[in-house]
Parts: C-alpha cells; sequence; structure tokens
C-alpha cells in the first residue's frame, strides 16, 4: 500500500496533472477514433505521427526549460533554422560532385551535426548572457535575438529553401531504428536526458527554485546567472537539435519553416504543466501533452480540415487549458 | 518628470545624429519625396504603436494585435463588397468596434483566468488568424474590386508637389489622423483618471487595487483601446495600399513592440510616453527603410530590426538596472 502510494507519486508528481493530461489524451484518442474509425487507427497513421512529433517535441522541452526560471525563449525556432540551413550552406561548399567516397561524406555530415549543434550553443550563450548578465527581460531578449537568428538564415540562403543534404542527414530525419522512427527515439533519448539533468542534478534543482522565488533564491546563495545562463544554453542546444531533425524529416532547410512551431511549442509546454511563471514543469507531462495534440490535428488533417482551421483549434485548445488550469487552481 | 524628459531627449538626440549619418551616407535621404514616404511608412506601424504603448504600461504586452487589425480589414471590406456600400466613416467605426470586441477577449482572459499576457495573446491572435483564413477567405482583394471610396479618401493629400523628373508626389493627409490619435492617447494617459489608473496598474498592480482603481475595467480598457486601434489601422492599411491580403502582417508585431521599447516604454510597466514613441517608431521606420538608400542588402533587414530590438532593450534595462534583484 505504501509503496503503491510512492510509486504513484513519483509517476503523477504531486499534482494531479498527469493524470488530467491522461484523460485529456484518451478523450482526444476516443474522439478521434470514433469520428474517423477506418482512417485514424491505422497502423501508418501513427507511424507518421513518430516521425513528425519529435522535433516539435524537443522544441516543447527546450521551451519548458526556458519557463522553468520565469522567462520564454522565442527565438527557439530561429535556432532550428539557422542550425539546419548553416550546416546545409557547409554541404553544399563542401560536397561538390559525386566522386566522393562514401567515408568523406560521412565525415563530413558529422562535421555538419556538430556546426549545427556548435551555433545552436552559440545561439543560447548569447540569449543567456543579454538575458542573465545584461537583464533585459527574455521576451524581448529572445524576440530581438530571434529576429537576428532568422535573419541570418535570410542572408545564408537569399530566400530560398537549401536543398541536397547527404544520406546521413537525411538517415536522422527519415531512416529507422529497430522498427522504429530515427527522429523517434532520438526524442525519447533527449527527453530522457533533460528529465534526468531537470531531477536529478544541481543545476535542475536550482532551476526550479529560482523559478519558485528568485530573490530566495539569490539570498540561498545560489549562483542564479550562472544558471539562467546555461538553462539558455541548454534551451539553444535543443533547439539545434529540432532543427537537425526538421531539415533532415524535409531534405530541406529554409528560414521560415515550422513558422508556427512557437505558438504549438508554448501551447505543448503549457498543456503540460509548466508554469510559465517559472519553477515548475516536468517532462513527461510535456511529452503527454505532446502526444495529445499530435492525435488531435492528426485526426483534424484525416478529416480534411484546413491548415488554418488546425492552427485555430491550437489557439483555442491553449485559451481552454488556460481556463481549465485557472478552474483547478481555485479549487484548492 | 524631468527623468522623462531627459529619456526622450536622449532619444531625439539619437534620432538626429541617426538622420545626420544617413544624409552623410546618402545625401537623397534629405528629399522632399523621401522624407514624405517616411513619414506615410509611420502611420500605420504608430497607430498600431500607441496601442501597444497602453498595453506595455499597464504592465502587459500583446502579440495578438497584428492578426485582429487584419482580420477588422479583411471582414469590413468583403462586408461593404457585398453590399456595394460606398461610405468612408460607417466601415472606419465598424472596424474600430471590430478591434474592440476582440481586444476584450484579451482582457477578459488575462484577467478571468490570470495568465500571463503573451501567451493568452498568442493563443487569441492563432484563433483569429486562423478563423479569418480558414473560415472567411485567403484570396486577396485587390484594386479592381476594393472599394474606391476608401482608396480616395486614403489618397488625400496635405501638399502635393512635382519632383524634377516629373512624378507627382505628397505628403498624406493620414499622417493628420496619426498625430491627431497621439494626441488623444497622450490626453487619455495624462489627463484621465483612467489613463492614471493604466500607469498605476502597470507600476504595481497590488497597490492600485489598494488604493482604489478599479483594476478589471482597467485591463479592459487597456486591451479594448489596442484592439480599436489596431482595428483602424488594419482598415486604413488596406485602403492606403489599395489592397486587402489576409495574410498580411505576419511578423509586424515584432517591429511594432520594437519600435515602443525603442521609445523608451518598459516592458515592466509604469513607464512609457507617446512623445517617446513616436520618436521611436520613427526611427525604426526610418533605419528600415533607409537601408536600401544606404545601398544595404535588404536580405539584412530583420538581422538589422533584431540588432535594433536588442539595443534598445540593453539600454533600458540598463536605465531600469536598480529595479531588478
Amino acid at each position: 500500500m505504501q509503496n503503491s502510494s510512492i510509486a504513484k507519486r513519483i509517476f503523477f508528481g504531486q499534482d494531479r496533472n498527469i493524470l488530467q493530461l491522461l484523460v485529456i489524451t484518451v478523450l482526444v484518442f476516443a474522439l478521434m477514433s470514433y469520428l474517423n474509425p477506418d482512417k485514424f487507427l491505422r497502423y501508418y497513421n501513427f507511424e507518421s505521427i513518430t516521425y513528425i512529433m519529435p522535433e516539435l517535441g524537443i522544441l516543447a522541452i527546450a521551451m519548458m526549460i526556458a519557463m522553468l526560471t520565469g522567462g520564454i525563449d522565442l527565438s527557439v525556432v530561429g535556432i532550428a533554422n539557422l542550425a539546419g540551413i548553416l550546416a546545409g550552406v557547409f554541404f553544399h561548399h563542401v560536397i561538390t560532385g559525386t566522386d566522393q567516397s562514401t567515408g568523406m561524406i560521412m565525415l563530413y555530415t558529422g562535421i555538419g551535426i556538430l556546426m549545427a549543434l556548435a551555433i545552436g550553443l552559440l545561439a543560447g550563450v548569447l540569449n543567456g548572457f543579454l538575458i542573465a548578465k545584461l537583464r533585459i527581460t527574455p521576451i524581448l531578449a529572445t524576440l530581438g535575438t530571434g529576429q537576428i537568428f532568422t535573419g541570418l538564415a535570410v542572408v545564408l540562403t537569399g530566400g530560398p529553401a537549401i536543398v541536397g543534404f547527404p544520406d546521413g542527414w537525411n538517415y536522422i530525419g527519415n531512416g529507422k531504428i529497430l522498427g522504429l522512427a530515427t527522429p523517434f527515439i532520438l526524442f525519447v533519448v533527449v527527453a530522457g536526458a533533460v528529465a534526468v539533468l531537470l531531477t536529478r542534478t544541481t543545476l535542475g534543482v536550482n532551476l526550479m527554485l529560482i523559478g519558485t522565488n528568485p530573490r530566495a533564491a539569490v539570498f540561498a546563495g545560489l549562483r542564479k546567472d550562472r544558471m539562467i545562463f546555461y538553462s539558455y544554453m541548454l534551451t539553444g542546444f535543443l533547439a539545434a537539435i529540432a532543427g537537425i531533425i526538421l531539415s533532415g524529416r524535409t531534405n530541406a532547410a529554409k528560414s521560415d519553416y515550422g513558422a508556427s512551431y512557437l505558438l504549438q511549442a508554448i501551447l505543448i509546454a503549457v498543456l503540460g504543466g509548466t508554469n510559465p511563471a517559472g519553477g515548475k514543469g516536468r517532462v513527461l507531462g510535456v511529452s503527454i501533452a505532446l502526444v495529445a495534440l499530435m492525435l488531435l490535428s492528426s485526426g483534424f488533417q484525416i478529416l480534411r480540415f484546413s491548415n488554418h482551421l488546425i492552427d485555430f483549434i491550437w489557439g483555442g485548445f491553449l485559451l481552454l487549458v488556460i481556463a481549465l488550469n485557472a478552474f483547478r487552481n481555485t479549487d484548492r | 518628470m524631468t527623468l522623462f524628459r531627459r529619456s526622450e531627449f536622449i532619444i531625439a538626440c539619437i534620432l538626429v545624429a541617426a538622420m545626420i549619418i544617413i544624409g552623410l551616407i546618402n545625401p537623397a535621404f534629405w528629399s522632399l519625396d523621401n522624407l514624405f514616404g517616411l513619414l506615410r511608412a509611420n502611420v500605420i506601424i504608430g497607430i498600431l504603436a500607441l496601442g501597444v504603448l497602453v498595453v506595455m504600461i499597464s504592465g502587459g504586452i500583446d502579440v495578438s494585435f497584428t492578426a485582429f487589425a487584419v482580420a477588422a480589414m479583411y471582414l469590413t471590406i468583403k462586408v461593404m463588397i457585398y453590399y456595394g456600400y460606398g461610405g468612408v466613416l460607417l466601415p472606419f467605426v465598424a472596424a474600430t468596434l471590430i478591434g474592440t470586441f476582440l481586444g476584450a477577449f484579451n482582457a477578459f482572459f488575462i484577467h478571468s483566468f490570470r495568465m500571463i499576457p503573451l501567451i493568452v495573446t498568442l493563443g487569441t491572435g492563432s484563433v483569429v488568424r486562423g478563423l479569418l483564413l480558414g473560415l472567411v477567405g485567403t484570396s486577396m482583394i485587390n484594386i479592381d474590386k476594393m472599394p474606391q471610396q476608401l482608396i480616395a479618401f486614403a489618397k488625400t493629400d496635405l501638399i502635393s508637389l512635382t519632383s524634377a523628373s516629373g512624378t507627382n508626389f505628397g505628403l498624406t493627409a493620414m499622417i493628420l489622423i496619426y498625430f491627431g490619435l497621439a494626441l488623444l492617447t497622450h490626453l487619455f494617459l495624462r489627463y484621465t483618471m483612467m489613463g492614471r489608473s493604466v500607469f498605476a496598474l502597470g507600476g504595481a498592480p497590488e497597490a492600485a487595487s489598494r488604493v482604489g482603481f478599479n483594476t478589471r475595467n482597467t485591463l479592459f480598457v487597456v486591451y479594448c483601446f489596442a484592439g480599436a486601434l489596431a482595428g483602424f489601422a488594419g482598415l486604413l492599411h488596406g485602403s492606403m495600399i489599395w489592397l486587402a491580403n489576409p495574410r498580411d502582417f505576419v511578423g509586424l508585431e515584432l517591429d511594432v513592440i520594437a519600435a515602443v521599447v525603442l521609445g523608451g516604454a518598459s516592458i515592466f510597466g509604469g513607464r512609457g510616453s507617446v512623445i517617446g514613441t513616436l520618436l521611436g517608431v520613427f526611427m525604426l521606420v526610418m533605419v528600415k527603410n533607409s537601408l536600401i538608400i544606404m545601398k544595404v542588402d535588404t536580405t539584412w533587414q530583420r538581422v538589422v530590426v533584431g540588432l535594433i530590438i536588442i539595443i534598445a532593450t540593453a539600454l533600458t534595462a540598463w536605465r531600469d538596472r536598480k529595479k531588478l534583484v
């Protein structure tokens, strides 16, 4: 009895948020199965979700990390695109003909991945510097840097999409490992790593404490600025991973890809129980919210709703969740 | 009071310095043609910025107003065409009312559910844009179908001149509407009880409600005001460019917010002025438009806007640094 309640607490957390999310997910699943029974419940549908979901999921986790300290990162999509484009430009310069050996191309792909991750870290360093050192409000700082990253992406490409990534790169977005989508496995690995980082390391615990009460955290001797700095580095790094997956899946990179991902990432983070004012957020919650929303949007796509209406549904869902959370909090 | 004056004085100095530099790089900057064009480009962003200014003074932020502006414009023009209506005043009233109504939604969500304005307005903006494009339509209404009276109205010039090369140019009368709205906003913020309560709410919400300001009403007035200005600006924009495009204004909210911050308003609320905002808008529009005559490639435009936001916010953060622990 004792054991089961402890297990329950570990899994569900102190609040009933995870439980509520699971209920929402099941409801969405049931509704969509009811609305289009023959098309929704196909293996193909779920397989395609495992390919589309990871990039958005990683962006949502990145957004959650920024929100833990009461901040927000509006530049994640800019970072993701810039990372993909930078790698694409690199490939265009080094992989010219067909005469190169596969070994060299593999090497170049590796360098491209490292470059993309490095630019993500660098972008995160810039955000962290502006927010933690110069004390610019996260909204404005990342609004500005988001423009800069997207702007640099436009400068690098001149506007049109960059295509022609090497096969290894495509494998990240479209391949399979043991019958499962590569991006999905990447997502599980990233989510697990972030979950461990947030709950089992000093950095994670400090971030929660800073988000709960910044002033108290400073007086308790936490290195607030440094921790916030690291959190934005991590956010930038994760955004770059999302960028690699996105450009790998579509085999192209463009400065305005995934523009609607920003809203969706925020929505998933908030729906997943992250408190935008800081101090609360779990990877598990965000992951369940992600699944719920992917089921919802794939269901509506099968019903042939236009993309604009799906945008409307996402926005409406966000407002609904805000209302739900408000009512739940007044109950206590 | 002296601090406020100082802050605007600095912005004005930077503006003059920037104008001199741009003028040195390309003297064409000082041509009346270019200056009139700049003023014209100020009108829409400026009117939107006045709404954002009031929201920001109240301690909030709004990223939904561009969606409201487009919705008000597109709906009004669609209805005008449907009924073949040819007036000018009534459509503007209608667009303003649509904006006001949508703004009330923002206020409702922010007040009732105590949610961060950024997230609420992201949601409402996406809802409105999604509904507009998904249900009303995605096709542009171009000059053939646009109500001619609106175009004629927006074509009104204060001064008409002919340049040396024989082309006509003029100073649009819309600038008067912009300055009129700016004056009204200034008077509202400075000399009405509601205006003062906007400052009070932004400065310290708890204190504002304890001294007896009705924070709920203030919130509604603030977001409805921003919505109303957005609706009005949307229709004016359509009339000025002779085109009603339901996909218009995407990303413009960043420029407008940048202009307001550039004008010295604090994102923490309680600080900001109409004069500062006018200067901030002029600065942003001038720098953006002058990239071309300074022979900078247009692909750099977004980078420059981003840099302006960063520099402006870094300066205001430095100014407000004592407030933060």
